[in-house]
């Protein structure tokens, strides 16, 4: 009985070949729809595509896909015409879009100045493997992201998915335990816990209805990749979910979305219906004896319902707020029934590894963190992004080959992981390998993989305060630690960016209460929580004892900290930009024709800085403000 | 279920049902963790209060008692270097949001902050913190009681009670993080909620925000 489902697979592969292969011979436009690429303006572009295409008469299809991970140079584009190498182009736009249709489509000339990259190795033109982000990346889960249609099936099945459920459908769901468990496939939603062992504590149960539900609540500030994946190749987290219902016994299974992505929301629900009628989902899944459906919860947007028993606890109508543990949610999860839990991206893996084995997976990433690791790459970096990189990398090689680096010649400061409960790891850690062990020593952690650089400019005090100020907004208010613990911290930081905290026993007790939290708080939101401001004082000492003994903010962030002032020795009298700029008329021009500042007006909106032209960068901040008194004393001299 | 298994706390043997949480079986062996949220009805306990923390052998860092099983030959000590400066950090910041003025306080003398203080030796006023009391008015509608939620310590007995024994529904937790309180639906007085005065929530209340009047 189990081979037949192979064989309703291959037919159902046989025509979704077909009718690729069919559109290929017609050329086609592929224009990076996801949310990355419509806030750039992708669907303008889509448009301008589509109407050229339509005005010249063409036989081309312009079709939506996901997002490819550059996101900095969206709206993309990739063109595929028979007799050419596909190429890609970044920083379409309306008019770019137009040229290409005529020069490329109608003539035949690709129009290489605007290409980015080629799709595929030729003599001409350069592919992704060719650049320095290439070598290192190495895309697992994101391959396909960016290149197939989400919103058809055929795109999916093309790449041969569905064949890993064709294909466990004929094996034990014992066996299929197995392959994950030796896979060592480790959960991306932050703490990395073994899926195996997870779904092998929930199979056991006796109770018979069990859930698996895939967490796309993605809370991270900043962070998109979950979202992106959801959008980009939706198949692959259903697939990846089903064959996990399959290993676990599984009855039902839940998407659960935040209410801010109705993109990847809508995606999904598309493929679902699309995957349903194709007999993957449903009763008698492929023919086999294997019912299972899935159904999709829109959450409610709360940071700490991303925490699993609060994920939990708010598909049952009740407030999102984590509650003890033992017992374990696969002993008693979503209706006090044996429920799994993981991220968007573990389920991805899970195809993967069942179509090409355990050893395959195993043969990336290093032995205790195999496979790849997924960033979404932002802040002073040249190439911000989605990046998909071995486990292993070191943070240098991310931030330097795959990220090409920190932009406009400024230095590196340090490098923020893990999202808002990460660390910040200053230079001397960057050659730490990025895996789940390695990076929780460092006193980071792996997270759901957001990763913001920061630069010279940046106060690790100010950006300690920062994200502290973002746990301590999103606790739940539950626990003791959390709810009082994080405000006492937030104020101890205020106090310090402030100016207003000049008694260095103030970083023992921040120290003192941030270990307490992390030892003493419910849920990993309060046991995180600390790690941005335990990490800077680590690795930052210096900066936060200078806050503190000279009132003096060394990267000239902190706003009660610095002053602005207008150097007479670089200012061209000349030039009135700077007056024109402030928003409070604090900028005078003095008796001799040189501007000078209002302090008392000033409210430190920056713009003068911003504006004064760059031959005479005659704007500068001073820190601590005390020294004011000397620079104007001395040039009144 | 009543399987017998035995423990050991701080050095003491002890038989207990198995499963039964470790809190409840020191407590009824008279060996005294302290502890504010506990009530042994809710299940999962809520664990909230972070005061009942132990050592167990073989956990690398304290736990908290309400929601641990207890299990054949476990090794228990309830105070412990760690498990002290827990406590007492726990123990500041709830007071850290409490008003304290315990001769005007209607719970003088049977407040289990002051009991917990007096078992740990813990000062009653703050010494690392700075208060955090909120400026929030006394709910004296009622005509049986009165409702201060500046003594309030979040422990969810009240709630408990109203929504599970007197089944009515009057008061729950509303507000996130900082501003988590308790509160009557839609912040009403308590005269304008469903509450019938029944005084159960009183009864329970271990500290001075819900007392009776006189
Ligand atoms: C405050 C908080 C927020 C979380 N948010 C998410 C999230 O958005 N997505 C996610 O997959 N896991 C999130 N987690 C982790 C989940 O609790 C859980 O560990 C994870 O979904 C399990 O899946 P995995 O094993 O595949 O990583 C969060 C945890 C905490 C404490
Ligand atoms: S640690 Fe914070 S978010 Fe988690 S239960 Fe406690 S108060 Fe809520």
């Amino acid at each position: 009985m189990g081979q037949a489902s192979t064989e309703l697979y291959e037919k159902i592969k046989a025509a979704a070949t077909e009718k690729i292969t069919a559109l290929k011979q017609k050329p086609v436009v592929l224009v990076g729809m996801a949310t990355c690429g419509k806030a750039a303006g992708a669907e303008k572009v889509r448009e301008a595509f589509k109407k050229e295409i339509e005005s010249h008469g063409l036989e081309a299809q312009v079709i939506d896909v996901g997002c490819m991970g550059h996101c900095y140079a969206e709206p993309l584009a990739i063109i595929a015409k028979p007799g050419h190498t596909p190429l890609c182009y970044g920083y379409v736009d309306e008019e770019l879009a137009k040229r290409l249709v005529i020069d490329f489509l109608v003539n035949d000339d690709p129009c290489y100045e605007f290409a980015m990259v080629a799709l595929e190795t030729n003599d001409v033109f350069p592919t992704f493997s060719d650049f320095p982000r290439g070598v290192y990346e190495q895309k697992m889960i994101l391959e396909h992201c960016g290149f197939i249609d989400p919103e058809d099936i055929d795109h999916y099945i093309d790449k041969d998915g569905y064949a890993a459920l064709a294909k466990i459908l004929t094996l034990e769901p014992e066996e299929v335990l197995e392959e994950v468990k030796s896979a060592n496939l480790r959960g991306r939603g932050g703490a990395g816990f073994p899926a195996g062992t997870k779904w092998e504590a929930c199979r056991k149960q006796k109770e018979p209805v069990k859930y698996v539900i895939c967490n796309g609540d993605e809370g991270d500030p900043g962070a998109f990749m979950d979202r992106s994946i959801l959008e980009s190749n939706p198949h692959q987290v259903i697939e990846g979910l089903i064959i996990s219902a399959y290993a676990i016994g599984a009855t039902e299974g839940y998407f659960y979305i935040r209410a801010e992505y109705p993109q990847a929301i809508r995606t999904i629900r598309t493929a679902l219906e699309q995957a349903r009628e194709k007999g993957f989902l449903g009763k008698s899944i492929l023919g086999s004896d294997f019912d299972f459906e899935i159904k999709v919860f829109q959450g409610s947007g709360a940071f700490v319902c991303g925490e699993g028993s609060a994920l939990v606890s708010s598909m049952e109508g009740k407030m999102g707020i984590p509650r003890p543990r033992p017992p374990r949610l696969t002993t008693s999860g979503f209706r006090g029934k044996p429920t799994v839990v993981n991220n968007v991206k573990t389920f991805c893996y899970v195809p993967l590894i069942m179509k090409n084995g355990a050893d395959w997976f195993k043969s990336t990433g290093t032995p205790g963190s195999p496979g790849t690791a997924v960033f979404t790459l932002v802040g002073k970096i040249t190439n911000s992004g989605l990046v998909e990189v071995p486990m292993g990398t070191t943070l240098r090689q991310l931030i330097y080959d795959v990220g090409e680096g920190i932009p406009d010649e400024k230095e590196f400061k340090a490098v923020q992981i893990g999202g808002p409960s990460g660390g910040c790891l200053p230079e001397s850690a960057l050659d730490v390998p990025i895996d789940f062990d390695s990076l929780e020593e460092a006193g980071a952690m792996m997270g759901s993989g957001g990763l913001v650089v920061l630069n010279e400019d940046d106060c690790m005090v100010g950006i300690a305060r920062y994200f502290l100020e973002f746990v301590q907004k999103e606790s739940c208010g539950k626990c003791t630690f959390c709810r009082l613990g994080t405000k006492h911290m937030l104020e101890i930081l205020n106090d310090i960016t402030q100016g207003k905290e000049k008694d260095l026993a103030s970083l023992d007790l921040l120290r003192e209460l941030a270990e307490d939290i992390k030892a003493g708080s419910l849920c990993n939101l309060g046991k995180t929580a600390p790690n941005p401001v335990l990490t800077t004082l680590r690795y930052f000492w210096d900066e936060y004892i200078v806050h503190i003994t000279e009132g003096r903010c060394p990267a000239l962030m902190c706003k009660d900290l610095i002053v602005y002032y207008i150097a007479p020795e670089l200012c061209s009298k000349l030039c009135n930009v700077c007056v024109g700029s402030c928003p409070t008329e604090a900028i005078y021009t003095r008796e001799d024709g040189l501007k000078a500042i209002d302090q008392e007006k000033c409210v430190k909106c920056d713009n003068c800085l911003k504006t004064c032209p760059p031959q005479y960068n005659a704007v500068i901040k001073l820190s601590p403000p005390e020294m004011l008194k000397e620079k104007e004393g001395g040039s009144a001299k | 279920m009543s399987k017998k298994i035995t423990l050991t706390i701080d050095g003491r043997e002890i038989t207990a049902p198995e499963g039964e949480k470790l809190l409840w079986v020191a407590l009824d062996n008279d060996i005294y963790i302290p502890n504010l949220c506990a009530v042994k009805e809710i299940d999962p306990p809520q664990a909230s209060c972070r005061l009942c923390f132990v050592e167990v052998e073989g956990y690398r860092e304290p736990v908290t008692a309400c929601n641990l099983a207890v299990t054949e030959g476990m090794v228990v000590k309830t105070r412990s270097p760690a498990v002290d400066r827990l406590v007492k950090t726990a123990f500041e910041l709830l007071l850290s949001d409490h008003r304290l003025k315990c001769s005007e306080c209607p719970k003088n003398r049977s407040c289990e902050l002051q009991k917990i203080a007096k078992e740990r030796r813990l000062k009653l006023r703050l010494t690392r913190f700075r208060p955090l009391v909120k400026d929030l008015p006394i709910d004296d509608s009622p005509d049986t009681f009165a409702f201060d939620p500046t003594r309030c310590v979040l422990c969810g007995r009240c709630v408990w009670e109203d929504h599970e024994v007197a089944g009515v529904g009057a008061i729950g937790f509303s507000r996130r993080g900082i501003d988590r309180r308790v509160t009557t639906f839609g912040d009403t007085s308590l005269a304008d909620s469903p509450c019938i005065e029944c005084g159960f929530c009183v009864e329970v209340c271990p500290v001075g925000a819900l007392s009776f009047k006189e």
